[in-house]
């Protein structure tokens, strides 16, 4: 039989968007009006699906659509999907921030919500005391912190600086002893936001190993919103994909990082944006090769592989001087690598028109830390005219390889992982 | 899904509205440590850093009674009977700061505690209180400082007498309080949305002072201004001030009439506090 302990049933969520204030007035008085006529509130029928790209015919959008969900008792529950897919608004009315516009929450745990580390932390204040105000805040008891108080110090490494005032602390010690009261928080239900991805490394360590003890060791029913794949993957049991405010997968943590994968990639390979300035140049096809074997957009690679790259364009008109480049686009947006052919002293002089212009590519190891990665052409003459700007002109998820010898998932918050030859050097003698 | 015997209690429910008026005492005790550190933060970081420290408390309404006796009574020539001006004074400030600095302080509730709100759930209502309770702390030093300067004057042989009606001085207080409150979350709930307000607390309050006879006897009002006389009679404050010397100082009348009526809008007022605080703590951090 099913324990649920949480239980989500048609959830939406409406924003207005623009000013509010302008108009406020006048929406609230006609949403009375319909009111007292018994009628029901003109502002809830209209409303866009969330898509920020598109312009849409209203003012109101739903951020959230129909959400329905059911979460176990010492279920752990990843939420993933693209930014603005709704995940932190979900969050938001979960721990009771804001409420739906529509649909209801039951629940049978005191619910706690880690949106956010140091909520309230007051800088006059000495660490101490703000260790028993952010606990109270978070729904802690004065006895219930007392009684952890030690632990807590100890987690946080603050020890010295205890009865000093905060805003005297480095933010890396602000960061620590939120997170160290947080973590020593015992709800039965935790809604945790991306709040790992503050801090150092050694921090996030250590703080993902504690999130595995509460979720693990001490059967504790989370819900954790995060971007990174590692730590989710690590930590959940279950899993939800969103996409513009709908829940578009659920499954187990595998399959959902799986789909949501699928959708990322799916997302970059639509409608590559082709701006021709000029008739000068067409592209012709382009053929990516990985150890000699053609590969799609979307593919799987392998932490030190290399691509090879082959272009045709067809030229239209004389040019001189002809650039090309490739932007790598990590999943968060961040531009990782950055090729260009004048970079590697390849130079593209004399083009007759008529002509075939053949070249291959071929990138060193690729050694970014796995994830999906998307690239971006741009074609132009001597680095200022543009002639081709394609976006998502290629898309593909790297994986760990036996090309880093370690067995664990190569830190997520790192860029890339650099080779490195290791050795003891012989001591020179002195004969 | 076959309803098991335990899936029909529910703990708590997420749903979009609160009821008309759900007043939730069991959760607002469960918060009671949060209200007592909310408490001890607003007392002890005014005074972080400062030399003086909690003295600060008893400097502004000494010397706004210093100001007042100088420009209302020796320049202005109000009458205080018997009773020092300087005492006169003292008593009515205390009072009405405490009024002021609990409709000021709740005011703006959910806008300066928008991040706290944005990012945790726990009783709204907790603010708020935390308010009224640290400002009756702060207006407990004053009360000392006038109980000081009570004892200076009757020492030095001035006729101060007491009734028995200063022991309901502490309910007069609690009433205070609960319309500063009242009046707060009032306005803190419109000014999410409507920022207007916000301009309108601050010199408000100040414009307010003067129609509830807090530098004049209430009797004062209606010998020199006959006409216009009504705007203090129909300001609950002045009964409450006028009441408050009347209790401490044991001059002027105390209105049953009046006071009956203060009372009634206090409540209403603070029971359409509750209801729209109620309404908007839901939701308002989407506008905010």
């Amino acid at each position: 039989m099913k324990d649920i302990i949480l239980k989500a049933e048609n959830i939406s969520k409406q924003y207005r968007l623009g000013q509010v204030g302008t108009g406020t007035l006048s929406h609230d008085l006609n949403r009375w009006w319909y009111k007292i006529r018994g009628k029901e509130n003109p502002y809830l029928k209209i409303g866009d699906t969330n898509d920020r790209s598109t312009k849409g015919t209203s003012d109101y959008v739903w951020a959230l659509q129909d959400i329905n969900f059911e979460v176990e008792r010492g279920e752990v529950l990843g939420i993933i999907g693209k930014n603005g897919a709704g995940k932190s608004t979900l969050l938001k009315i979960l721990s009771k921030v804001t409420a739906p516009t529509t649909g209801s929450i039951k629940s049978r745990g005191r619910i706690a919500s880690l949106l956010e580390v140091g909520t309230g932390f007051n800088g006059e204040m000495t660490g101490r005391e703000n260790i028993f105000l952010n606990g109270a805040i978070l729904g802690m008891t004065k006895k219930e912190i007392a009684s952890k108080l030690d632990e807590i110090i100890e987690f946080s490494g603050c020890e010295r600086y205890i009865d000093t005032p905060v805003k005297r602390y480095s933010s890396g010690m602000t960061v620590r002893l939120a997170f160290a009261v947080a973590a020593f928080l015992e709800p039965e239900i935790l809604v945790v936001d991306e709040v790992l991805a503050v801090g150092d490394a050694e921090f996030q360590k250590k703080a993902i190993g504690k999130m595995q003890d509460i979720s693990r060791g001490e059967g504790r029913t989370v819900l954790f919103v995060s971007h990174n794949m590692a730590a989710v993957k690590s930590l959940c049991t279950r899993g939800i994909v969103m996409e513009f405010g709908k829940i578009i997968f659920e499954g187990s943590i595998d399959d959902s990082i799986n789909y949501y994968s699928e959708i990322f990639s799916k997302t970059f390979k639509e409608d590559p944006i082709h701006k021709d300035y000029a008739n000068k140049i067409e592209f012709r096809f382009s053929n990516f090769e990985v150890n000699d074997k053609l590969i799609h957009s979307g593919a799987t690679l392998f932490l030190g592989q290399k691509i090879k790259l082959k272009l045709q364009f067809l030229i239209k008109d004389n040019l001189d001087d002809l650039s090309i480049a490739f932007d790598v686009i990590n999943k968060s947006g961040e531009l990782v690598s950055h090729l260009t052919n004048e970079d590697d002293g390849f130079y593209i002089y004399k083009l007759v028109k008529g002509d075939f212009l053949n070249i291959e590519i071929e990138t060193a190891e690729l050694l970014f830390i796995p994830g999906f990665y998307c690239i971006n052409l741009w074609v132009g003459i001597a680095q200022r005219q543009a002639l081709y700007d394609i976006k998502n002109f290629f898309s593909f998820s790297l994986e760990q390889s036996n090309y880093s010898k370690r067995t664990k998932a190569l830190p997520q918050h790192a860029k890339m992982y650099l080779h490195s030859n290791w050795k003891i050097p012989d001591i020179a003698k002195n004969d | 899904m076959n309803p098991t015997p335990q899936s029909k209690e529910w703990l708590f429910e997420i749903t979009p509205k609160n009821k008309f008026l759900s007043l939730n005492f069991k959760e607002i005790w469960q918060y009671r440590d949060l209200l007592m550190l909310f408490v001890k933060r607003d007392i002890i970081t005014v005074y972080k850093q400062t030399v003086l420290g909690p003295l600060w408390y008893l400097i502004q309404p000494l010397f706004t009674s210093i100001t007042f006796t100088i420009i209302f009574n020796n320049v202005a020539g109000i009458k205080t009977g018997t009773i020092p001006p300087f005492l006169f004074n003292l008593g009515s400030i205390m009072v009405w700061n405490y009024f002021t600095a609990c409709l000021t302080g709740t005011s703006d509730t959910f806008k300066s505690n928008a991040s706290i709100f944005g990012k945790v759930y726990f009783p709204r209502i907790i603010t708020p209180l935390s308010i009224v309770i640290s400002n009756l702390l702060k207006f407990g030093i004053q009360f000392g400082i006038f109980i000081a300067f009570y004892i200076f004057y009757y020492v030095r042989g001035f006729n101060l007498s007491l009734n028995v009606s200063v022991l309901f001085f502490p309910v007069l207080i609690a009433f205070m309080g609960i319309l500063g409150l009242g009046l707060g979350m009032v306005i803190s709930s419109m000014v999410t949305k409507y920022r207007d307000l916000n301009n309108l607390v601050g010199f408000g309050v100040q414009l307010l002072m003067y129609i509830s006879a807090v530098m004049y006897p209430m009797e004062l009002i209606k010998q020199k201004l006959p006409n216009l006389g009504w705007i203090v009679e129909y300001n609950p404050l002045a009964y409450v001030i006028e009441t408050s010397r009347y209790m401490l100082l044991n001059i002027g009348d105390i209105s049953f009439l009046g006071l009956t009526y203060a009372m009634v809008v206090t409540l209403v007022i603070f029971f359409s506090g509750l209801l729209v605080f109620n309404r908007t703590e839901k939701s308002f951090i989407d506008t905010v």
